[in-house]
């Protein structure tokens, strides 16, 4: 595969490491004198990449981060980094016929993954389809409705986030390799090592990547402390986010908090390499189809029709 | 040691010294890039919430400008081309210019994508060695990769010849040919890598055409030269450099076929969308008869077609092209005109319709566009800078002081 991601090569990154801190050091002693040198800055400055850090750094890395949170937003965190289980390839179903477009699940992953409430950022898009029209046009879907009382009559709902595609572009594109996916077929992105040139935007054929254009704002009482490294811990200015499945949740053997949330049970998740799971059943079983099947992203998000 | 330094001196000296027409040029130019300067430090506390650009519509005014520079850096070949490899001489005399505005539109082109950047402190990252390239797989990292190279050429060649030529030596062609020889592919390859980054989204149905690629070469053959053309006319205005009018008329003829070239695959494209008539017309349909009641881009999609037309109407009749008021419009006309369809023309419609179907109607704010002004306030001045150096080498008027101390 073209796009294979370099793994932890230590004495490569030692290398690294070490030229940095050499040239940090230079310019650091510029910066003393003027009483601005703060050691963190700088230990942010030249975090390494996640995948190139071994056990000792990310311990390192994710105290400095606590510590950070701790003084940004005053609530204590709790970063979680449990690794992919193995055995485990996670797929998501979801029952067009049943989703009456509340949107309760757009609003629970705001809520449990810290996403930005102004600007706003939503990783779950709900599209507004009119019943009887070339309904897979998406440009005469609707994104913004507001309606009184869901479902409404003559309409069907479509929801869409990130699809976890087997076959990413946003990963092949990413000239930094911020964003990969990892064994359990999750594509996350270290929040740290983006450098925000939005090329997985671009390439994204789901709409499924946001950017935070401004400093993600979220009130004291709203954040979710219990986070992952590469999930729903805060996300910085200038940087790229996006769906997880709940890293931090279904690396635990809970749902995400979209399935967990949607009251008509619209949503299904499991494991797809375990022929008893849920998922297997309903991708074997029922009318199933996935989104934009021509660009072979092969994504990991089933859309069927179960009754 | 000492002849260096004083040398160098002799060139600040040099850059300083002008009439009150140069000084009220660079206060002029100074005066956008303040304005930039002080735009940028404002976006860089706020973020890129004070630009257009949202979710919808990721990439805007900044890459726009950028794909244009490439282009005009990349045309810098149709000098090299005559001059080294057929010898011609009118052109030869100046292809060092050429080579100087490379330079400065790669310099803009970086600075377009700093500006355009998250998180630009991090741009250590996607450096080769010292970050984590995602090399060969992004296209973003070739084009990392052949912009610096391009950079590098061109800088090594203008200055090799200019230090010879500051001591009163001939240069030794023989010693930059193969740099000359390969800086041809490479100002291809990179406009060929700048459509690829495009190219290659299946995501984006108005940049997955086979045929982008191509076009993007034409455009930069008509608009780049057409810039020089203008500049070289300055240039003999204000310096005692003569430039013949002769290689002036043949850089119009080349000019030309690109045109002629550029028109013809844009008609094929054209062609392609609109018989064809499936979903992927929707951002061409967008750019030049709106879609769902949105058409920001439609009269400017067409004023852009009607320049490039009537600027080849111009380029193609000799007795046009060879009268220095209809080359000038013609001149003009292509450059905006090119600006407008490689800029906008085709940044914006990647991304409208969305993948999704949403229709964001994108136009710049005016962050963007004072830091766009500044930047290209900055290409003008170091151009300027590099002009103001380089002119008095070549007449004779500058000479150094070589390591005897003579």
């Amino acid at each position: 595969m073209p796009n294979k991601i370099k793994g932890n090569s230590i004495s490569k990154s030692i290398s690294r490491r070490g030229f940095l801190k050499g040239a940090a050091l230079g310019l650091a002693s510029t910066a003393i004198p003027f009483g601005t040198a703060d050691a963190s800055i700088w230990d942010a400055f030249l975090q390494k990449h996640f995948r190139e850090m071994n056990e000792d750094e990310i311990r390192t890395v994710i105290k400095r981060l606590e510590k950070e949170y701790d003084k940004k937003f005053d609530t204590k965190f709790n970063i979680k980094t449990t690794k992919a289980m193995p055995g485990t390839l996670f797929g998501y179903g979801l029952d067009l016929s049943r989703c009456i477009g509340c949107r309760r699940c757009v609003y629970a992953c705001v809520r449990e993954n810290n996403q930005s409430r102004d600007p706003q950022i939503h990783w779950i898009t709900v599209l507004r389809f009119k019943k009887g029209e070339k309904w897979i046009d998406l440009e005469e879907s609707e994104k913004y409705y507001y309606p009184g009382k869901v479902p409404e009559e003559g309409y069907f709902y479509m929801p869409v986030q990130c699809q976890q595609c087997e076959n990413p572009p946003c990963v092949k594109v990413c000239p930094t390799q911020a964003t990969w996916k990892e064994p359990d077929g999750i594509v996350v992105i270290d929040y740290n090592w983006c450098i925000g040139c939005r090329y997985c935007m671009a390439a994204c054929p789901y709409g499924a990547r946001h950017f935070n254009l401004a400093k993600p704002r979220i009130r004291k009482e709203e954040l979710n402390p219990e986070t992952h490294y590469l999930g729903n811990r805060p996300r910085y200015a200038g940087v790229v986010e996006k769906c997880t499945f709940c890293v931090q949740r279904t690396r635990a053997g809970r749902y995400p908090a979209c399935v967990e949330i949607c009251p008509v049970g619209a949503r299904k998740f499991g494991n797809l390499l375990d022929p008893k799971s849920e998922i297997r059943y309903c991708i074997e079983n029922k009318r199933v189809f996935r989104l934009k099947e021509d660009l072979n992203t092969y994504p990991k998000f089933y859309y069927f029709f179960a009754t | 040691m000492y002849a260096l330094l004083k040398n160098f001196f002799t060139v600040l000296k040099h850059m300083a010294k002008g009439d009150k027409w140069y000084y009220s040029w660079l206060a002029f130019l100074s005066f956008f890039i303040i304005v930039g300067v002080a735009s940028y430090i404002r976006q860089l506390n706020t973020g890129l919430i004070l630009t257009a650009m949202r979710d919808q519509v990721s990439w805007g005014f900044y890459i726009s400008n950028f794909t244009f520079l490439v282009g005009v850096a990349a045309a810098a070949v149709l000098l090299v081309v005559p001059a080294y490899i057929y010898n011609f001489k009118p052109i030869k005399e100046i292809v060092l210019f050429g080579e100087l505005l490379a330079v400065t539109a790669i310099t803009m082109c970086i600075l377009f994508i700093l500006v355009d950047m998250g998180r630009p402190e991090r741009v250590w990252h996607l450096m080769p060695i010292i970050g984590t390239m995602n090399f060969p797989s992004s296209l973003l990292a070739w084009d990392v990769l052949v912009l610096n190279g391009y950079l590098a050429i061109n800088f090594l060649i203008s200055f090799y010849v200019l230090y010879k030529m500051s001591h009163s030596k001939e240069y030794s062609i023989q010693l930059i040919k193969p740099l000359i020889l390969i800086s041809i592919p490479w100002a291809i390859s990179i406009h060929t890598v700048t459509a690829f980054l495009y190219n290659g989204l299946s995501a984006r149905p108005f940049w997955n055409a086979s045929i982008l690629a191509p076009r993007f070469i034409a455009s930069a053959l008509s608009s780049g030269p057409a810039l020089m053309i203008i500049i070289f006319q300055i240039v003999r205005k204000v310096s005692r450099i003569e430039i013949d009018n002769k290689a002036i008329f043949k850089i119009a003829e080349l000019i030309a076929y690109a045109i002629g070239l550029n028109l013809f695959l844009f008609g094929a494209e054209f062609f392609k969308e609109f018989y064809s008539g499936s979903i992927h017309l929707a951002p061409m349909e967008y750019l030049y008869f709106g879609l769902h009641g949105k058409t920001a881009l439609v009269p400017w999609m067409w004023s852009a077609l009607i320049f490039n037309i009537t600027a080849f109407l111009i380029f193609l009749s000799p007795t046009a092209r060879e009268n220095f008021l209809t080359l000038n419009i013609a001149c003009v006309l292509i450059i905006a005109g090119v600006y407008i369809e490689k800029g906008m023309g085709l940044v914006v419609p990647g991304f409208v319709p969305g993948v999704l179907g949403e229709i964001y109607e994108y136009s710049p704010s005016w962050t963007e566009k004072s830091i766009t002004l500044g930047i290209w306030a900055t290409g003008a001045m170091l151009y300027t800078l590099l002009l103001k150096f380089a002119m008095p080498i070549y007449t004779g008027e500058l000479r150094f002081l070589s390591k005897t101390g003579k």
